[in-house]
């Protein structure tokens, strides 16, 4: 492994090692769960040479969209971390921390637990996409709320936003709260389930459904990339460099809103993914956004997948919820990396 | 003339905290600006450097107000250091140095930034991250960061710059005033430091514009405006003042408890008439 005085790795072998595992935990992914799959079982499917029905519907219309989906969630979890990340210039932001996820979760349940009274007429208008919707408008609107907020006279404080975020995420939180308190037993598993994520029920349907979003907002984070590096030194330098430092926020808001808002609604809440795979590009590739955001989104599209297959494999034929098993993965390798540091 | 302020005034949530200034920068001069404590120095800077609105009067940059430039061009020819800079990210020095240089392959930068960094005296820390150097380091790595922002510019420079030596060691005070010397005198640079050191300032700076209460006091040569009773007026600084054979003056502060502790057996010697001790 290549290291350099600032104690980093070579950005062209690194990016081809996360590359590498992203294809192994791919080629893991669609081949093991209930149904196992081979090696040359999924490439015979792939070129149409196989007669197997079970076989190709499991690989096809269960294991394909659930990697595609497991991908472009992850990667935009990281991405929105990343970018949020630099805005505050706080290494422990998260997309969590301006509303969005608490603002998509608590439009969810209200689908959930109201679905059957207040919510009715919702639910029978927008059939199997009330949840997804409902989760995309809760999550998106609470960024914008935060950002109205935080604007004034034109400008946007970054502070103000920081504290309208964490306001909104209360009160999102104690409505989340009175509804779990209202709900059935029923909708109370459903509800769980959902707040602990997941990528069980991804089918094509979620992947059209997000895929627009979710990708834009990764083909547009790079644009931001030189205005981030000049928001590590202040937001003040920002201007200084000839940026429009207005522009740059609403740009990195509305990335990193409409992303997380889609992500949250197809997959439900699933944490640590923005907060650790950023922190882990910045330690081994540096700080640098040209490197951290691509770097970013190909390891936390692996990094998800990769928690898919274990929360797969260790309690099957069940399945763990990912958002659970990304935080028994995510915790304990946080706090080892904190006491690493504080030691060097 | 490169900037021509005129009547600048400067509000902070209303206040006005920068008022009715008026001065002039030509290229190729070093003005420090001085001040006590909360006079608007740092506010002048900011108001200069686009970050506060200027709310009265006008500012001509290169002959065209400062308002009608985009902040792109702006950011060609006007490099800005401010107070405090902090890094919490891990970029090297070599990285924060680089972020100064406008969108350029690597190797189209490198030349610069190894000339900066030497000239700076950071080079052995280039691969060091910027978060784990003192607070003299990373001033004097802002310092080149700001540098390289301008260093091939082409037409007018100005160069902003709030308290750059503050936490500098006194040979590196010296290298970077003489640095910025240089760089008014050979380039044409237009160079505004605002500073503390009076010392530092006499004897680097073609002029010194002193502010106080917002208001600009004076502006003149180092020897103008450092005299004992400027001093005393607007800092209650009570000095002896040495006018060098260099043709710059040296203030030396005086310990105000010794004066008092010595003054007792001169006063006999003081005028007996008490008018007269009012007038002086």
């Amino acid at each position: 492994m290549v290291i350099d005085g600032a104690g980093r790795m070579a950005k062209g072998p690194a990016l081809l090692m996360i590359l590498g595992a992203a294809f192994a935990v791919s080629v893991v992914s669609v081949s093991s769960g209930a149904y196992p799959l081979s090696v040359a079982d999924i490439l015979a499917v792939l070129m149409g040479d196989l007669e197997d029905e079970i076989a190709s519907m499991v690989l096809l219309d269960v294991r394909l969209p659930r990697l595609v989906l497991g991908f472009l969630v992850g990667a935009v979890l990281a991405v929105s971390g990343a970018i949020l990340q630099g805005l505050f210039r706080n290494p422990l932001a998260d997309p969590g921390l301006i509303g969005v996820s608490a603002g998509a979760s608590l439009a969810a349940i209200a689908v959930i637990v109201l679905g059957g009274t207040w919510l009715g007429g919702w639910l029978e208008l927008a059939g199997v996409w009330a949840l997804p919707i409902s989760a995309f408008i809760g999550g998106s609107g609470t960024v914008f709320l935060a950002w109205r907020i935080a604007r004034r006279a034109g400008q946007t404080s970054v502070a103000t936003l920081l504290l309208a975020g964490i306001a909104i995420n209360a009160i999102a939180g104690a409505g989340t709260g009175l509804l779990t308190f209202y709900s059935s037993d029923e909708e109370l598993r459903s509800l769980t389930f959902w707040t602990m994520g997941s990528l069980g029920h991804a089918s094509w349907d979620d992947v059209a459904m997000a895929a627009p979003w979710l990708l834009l907002s990764l083909c547009a984070a790079p644009f931001l990339a030189r205005p981030l590096d000049a928001f590590l030194l202040g937001e003040q330098v920002v201007g200084h460099l000839g940026y429009n430092t207005d522009w740059t926020k609403r740009a990195a808001v509305l990335i990193a809103g409409l992303g997380v808002g889609a992500a949250v609604a197809v997959s439900g809440l699933i944490g640590f993914v923005g907060l650790v795979v950023p922190h882990l590009v910045r330690q081994t590739l540096g700080a640098g956004h040209r490197i951290v955001l691509p770097a970013s989104a190909l390891a936390g599209g692996t990094l998800l997948v990769g928690a898919d297959c274990l929360a797969r494999v260790v309690v099957a034929p069940a399945e763990l919820p990912i958002g659970l098993m990304m935080a028994l993965i995510g915790g304990p390798f946080f706090l080892i990396l904190l006491l690493r540091t504080r030691i060097a | 003339m490169l900037l021509h302020v005129d009547g600048l005034g400067v509000h902070l949530s209303g206040k006005p905290v920068v008022r009715d200034l008026v001065f002039q920068l030509d290229a190729g001069e070093l003005l420090v600006v001085l001040g006590p404590n909360g006079a608007g120095k740092s506010t002048l800077l900011r108001g200069l450097a686009g970050e506060h609105k200027v709310a009265r009067g006008q500012v001509m940059f290169a002959g065209r107000p400062l308002a009608s430039w985009s902040s792109r061009d702006l950011a060609r020819q006007r490099a800005v250091m401010p107070q405090r800079v902090e890094v919490n990210f891990p970029l090297t020095v070599e990285e924060v140095v680089r972020l100064g240089r406008p969108p350029e392959s690597i190797s189209q930068s490198m030349p610069v930034l190894l000339e900066l960094m030497e000239l700076l005296d950071i080079n052995h820390l280039r691969h060091r991250l910027a978060p784990g150097l003192s607070g003299g380091e990373q001033q004097r790595v802002q310092l080149a960061r700001v540098l390289a922002q301008i260093w091939d510019a082409e037409g007018p420079v100005l160069l902003l710059l709030d308290e750059c030596t503050s936490a500098l060691d006194p040979a590196h005070q010296q290298q970077v005033f003489s640095l910025l010397r240089r760089l008014a005198r050979q380039r044409g640079f237009a160079v505004l430091a605002v500073a503390h050191d009076l010392n530092l300032a006499a004897r680097f700076a073609d002029r010194l514009m002193l502010l106080h209460q917002g208001q600009g006091y004076m502006v003149g040569s180092p020897s103008e405006v450092l005299t004992k009773a400027v001093l005393a007026d607007v800092y209650g600084l009570s000095a002896r003042i040495l006018e060098l054979d260099e043709g710059y003056p040296l203030v030396i502060p005086q310990d105000d408890a010794h004066k008092s502790a010595y003054s007792q057996p001169f006063s006999r010697w003081e005028p007996i008439n008490p008018s007269c001790r009012q007038a002086s």
